[in-house]
C-alpha cells in the first residue's frame, strides 16, 4: 500500500510522472448540458432570474386570465375610481349592495382596470408567440435557403431585406391593415409577423454561411446525403441557439408593436381588452383619471422589461456576441 | 469613394422605384380590390365602375402604372377621396409636425446617449454605470407613446409648465415651435437615446479592448488621446449603423406619440385614411415614409465612408 507513489510526491517518479513544477496546470472546463448551463446563467444573473419568473408571471396570468381576473371583463362598476379605492352597489343583481374593491382602479365605463389588464395579457401573449412563430418559419427558411444556395437566391433575399427596411413595422402593419381592409388579429399577427421576417433571415443566413464550410458538412456531402436533409439535419440543429434568443428579443419588440398598432385603432377589435387599446382609451381622461391609461402602459413595461433581461440572459447563456443577434 | 457614392445612391432609387411598384401592385392585384372595399356594401356594380373611373382603374395597366410614376415624379398624387383636396397639400401640411417631432427626437436621444454611453463604458462597474444600464433598459421597454403619456401627465397636468397639445408652425417662432414640440420629441428620443447608449457602451468596451489600445499605451500616447482619438472613433462604426437603423423607431414613434399630443401629423392621417378607406392618402403617406427611410440609410452609408477609410480608399480600387 505505502509503496504506492502519490501525486505530487516530489521525490518518486513513476512512468507518466512530472516533477510538480512542470505540471502544467490544465483546467478543461467542465461539459455541461444546454439545460444546465441555462439554468446557472439564470440563478446567477440576477436581471435574467427577475425576467424569467415575471415571464413565468405573464403567461401564466395570459392562459388562467378567467380564473385569476377578479372579476369579469364586461362586468362595470362605478366608473372613474381611484386605484385603491371600493364601490358599493349591487352589480350582481342579487338584492344586496356589496363592497368591491379596485386594486388599480376603475376605468370611465366602470370596468375594473386589474381585470382588463389581465385579461390583456391574453392577446399580447397570442399575438406575440404567433407574430414571432411567423416570422421565425418564413424568415428561416429564407435565410437558410438564400445562405445555402448564395448566387441568386441570395441575392434576392438581400435585395428584399433592404426593401422591407423602407418599412417600419407600424407602417407595413397599417399597409397591410389597409390593403387588406380590416382590422383583426389575423391581420395584426401577419402585419408583425412580415415585418421581423428579415431579421430571421439575415441572422439564419449568417450562421448558415460559416456552417457550411464546416467539416461535418463536407463529411454529409460525402457520403451522399441530399440538400434538404443537410439543412434540416446538420444545418439548423447547430443554429438553434442564436435564432432562440432572437426568438426570445423579437417577443417584447412584437409585444411593443401590437400595443402600437392597437393604440392607433389599426389592431384587434375596438372592444378587446388589450393593452394598447385600453392605454389609449386613457388618454382622453388623462386629467380626470390618470391611472387608465399608465396602468396598461406599467404593464407592458414589466412584460417587455423581462423579455428583455431573460434574452440578455439567454444570449449570455449561449454566448453569443450582440452584434450577431439584433434587436 | 465616387463610385461607392454613386452605387449607393443607384441602389436607393432601385429600392424607392421597388416600393412605389409594389404600392401600384397592391392597389390592384388584392382580391376584391379597395374600390369595393372603398364604398363598402353598398357599393353596386354601377357605382364600383363609377370609381374605377374616376380613379382610372379602367385604363390598360401599363398606361396606369405609367401615369402612378410620373405623377409621382411630379408630385401629383391625386385627390383625397373624402375632402377632395390634392394629396401632395395635404402631406404638405401633415410631414412637417411629423418630421420636427423626430428630429428632436434624434437630436435629444444622440445627445444623451452618446455621452452617457461614453461615460458607462469608461467607468465600468461604477454606480453611474449601473444607473445608466437600468435606465437604458427600462427605456428599450417603455413604448415612446407610454413615455408621451407620462409626460403629459407630469408635465402637463400635474404641473401645467408645458403644452400638451397642438402643434405651432416654426414660422411662428422658434421658442414656440420648439415649446410645442419638445414633450413628444423627448418621448420619441428616450427608447432611441436608450438603444443608442447600449450600443455605445458595448462597442466602446470592445474596442478598449483591443491590442492597438496596448500599443498604444505602451507608446505613451495619453490617456485622453487614446480614448477620442483611438477607441471612440472606431467604436462609433457600429453606433451609426444602430442610430440609422433605429431612425424607423423615431419615425414609428413619432407617428404615435402626435397623436398623444393632439398634433394633426402623418399618423393622424394615415390613420384617419385607413379607416374611411382613402387610398390615395394611405398610399402617398407609406410611400412619404418609406421614402424617407430609404433616404436616412443612403445617408448613413455615406457616413461609414468618413468614419471607415477602409471604404473610402477600398471602393476606389475595387
Amino acid at each position: 500500500m505505502s509503496d504506492v507513489p502519490k501525486r505530487g510526491n516530489s521525490q518518486v517518479f513513476g512512468a507518466n510522472e512530472v516533477p510538480s513544477e512542470y505540471e502544467t496546470e490544465e483546467t478543461t472546463e467542465e461539459y455541461k448540458g444546454l439545460s444546465n448551463r441555462i439554468v446557472d446563467v439564470m440563478l446567477s444573473d440576477r436581471m435574467a432570474l427577475f425576467g424569467s419568473v415575471v415571464v413565468v408571471l405573464f403567461i401564466v396570468t395570459a392562459v388562467f386570465a378567467p380564473v385569476i381576473s377578479p372579476y369579469g371583463q364586461e362586468q362595470t362598476f362605478t366608473s372613474m375610481q381611484s386605484p385603491n379605492s371600493y364601490s358599493t352597489g349591487d352589480f350582481d343583481d342579487d338584492g344586496a349592495r356589496e363592497r368591491i374593491w379596485h386594486p388599480l382602479g376603475t376605468d370611465s365605463f366602470g370596468h375594473d382596470i386589474l381585470t382588463r389588464v389581465i385579461f390583456g395579457a391574453r392577446v399580447s401573449l397570442m399575438v406575440a408567440l404567433a407574430t414571432v412563430a411567423v416570422a421565425f418559419t418564413l424568415g428561416t427558411a429564407i435565410g437558410l435557403l438564400a445562405g445555402f444556395y448564395g448566387g441568386w437566391v441570395d441575392s434576392v433575399l438581400m435585395r428584399y431585406v433592404d426593401f422591407q427596411w423602407a418599412f417600419p413595422e407600424i407602417i407595413l402593419g397599417a399597409a397591410i391593415i389597409a390593403f387588406a381592409g380590416g382590422l383583426g388579429v389575423v391581420n395584426v399577427v401577419l402585419a408583425i409577423g412580415i415585418a421581423y421576417i428579415d431579421d430571421f433571415a439575415r441572422l439564419i443566413r449568417g450562421e448558415v454561411l460559416s456552417i457550411r464550410e464546416e467539416e461535418y458538412i463536407t463529411a454529409a456531402r460525402a457520403i451522399g446525403m441530399q440538400n434538404r436533409r443537410i439543412m434540416t439535419r446538420e444545418i439548423l440543429p447547430n443554429a438553434v441557439a442564436p435564432l432562440i434568443v432572437q426568438s426570445t428579443l423579437m417577443i417584447p419588440l412584437a409585444i411593443l408593436a401590437e400595443a402600437g398598432l392597437s393604440f392607433l385603432g389599426l389592431g384587434v377589435k375596438p372592444t378587446t381588452p388589450t393593452w394598447g387599446l385600453l392605454l389609449s382609451e386613457g388618454r382622453q381622461f388623462i386629467s380626470q383619471g390618470w391611472w387608465i391609461s399608465i396602468m396598461p402602459g406599467l404593464a407592458i413595461m414589466v412584460t417587455v422589461l423581462a423579455f428583455n433581461m431573460l434574452g440578455d440572459g439567454l444570449r449570455d447563456a449561449f454566448d453569443i456576441s450582440e452584434q450577431e443577434v439584433n434587436e | 469613394m465616387k463610385r461607392y457614392v454613386a452605387k449607393r445612391v443607384l441602389h436607393s432609387l432601385f429600392i424607392m422605384w421597388l416600393v412605389a411598384t409594389t404600392i401600384f401592385v397592391g392597389l390592384r392585384v388584392l382580391p376584391g380590390g379597395p374600390v369595393q372595399t372603398m364604398l363598402g356594401i353598398e357599393g353596386n356594380e354601377a357605382a364600383v365602375q363609377a370609381l374605377r373611373n374616376e380613379l382610372g382603374l379602367n385604363q390598360p395597366l401599363y398606361v396606369q402604372y405609367l401615369e402612378w410614376m410620373g405623377g409621382l415624379l411630379t408630385g401629383d398624387m391625386g385627390t383625397s377621396i373624402t375632402s377632395s383636396e390634392e394629396v401632395s397639400v395635404l402631406v404638405q401640411q401633415a410631414a412637417p409636425r411629423t418630421f420636427s417631432i423626430a428630429i428632436v427626437g434624434v437630436t435629444s436621444g444622440l445627445l444623451v446617449a452618446i455621452p452617457s454611453g461614453i461615460i458607462s463604458a469608461t467607468r465600468r462597474r461604477e454606480p453611474v454605470d449601473y444607473v445608466a444600464t437600468v435606465a437604458s433598459f427600462l427605456g428599450i421597454s417603455m413604448p415612446a407613446f407610454f413615455i408621451g403619456i407620462v409626460l403629459a401627465l407630469i408635465f402637463g397636468v400635474w404641473f401645467n409648465i408645458l403644452p400638451v397639445f397642438g402643434y405651432t408652425p416654426l414660422s411662428e417662432g422658434f421658442v414656440p415651435w420648439l415649446k410645442s414640440i419638445f414633450l413628444p420629441g423627448i418621448a420619441v428620443g428616450l427608447p432611441y437615446a436608450a438603444i443608442v447608449m447600449r450600443m455605445m457602451r458595448s462597442s466602446l468596451l470592445e474596442e478598449m479592448n483591443q491590442q492597438y489600445m496596448r500599443t498604444a499605451k505602451a507608446k505613451g500616447v495619453g490617456g485622453k488621446v487614446r480614448l477620442y482619438k483611438h477607441a471612440i472613433q472606431n467604436a462609433f462604426i457600429p453606433v451609426v449603423t444602430v442610430a440609422g437603423i433605429q431612425l424607423a423607431l423615431v419615425l414609428v414613434g413619432s407617428v404615435t406619440v402626435e397623436i398623444v399630443f393632439g398634433i394633426q401629423g402623418l399618423g393622424r392621417l394615415l390613420v384617419n385614411s385607413i379607416l374611411d378607406r382613402n387610398y390615395p392618402v394611405t398610399q402617398a403617406v407609406i410611400l412619404i415614409v418609406a421614402g424617407v427611410m430609404v433616404f436616412t440609410n443612403l445617408v448613413v452609408d455615406l457616413t461609414y465612408t468618413v468614419l471607415d477609410p477602409r471604404i473610402r480608399y477600398g471602393g476606389d480600387s475595387a
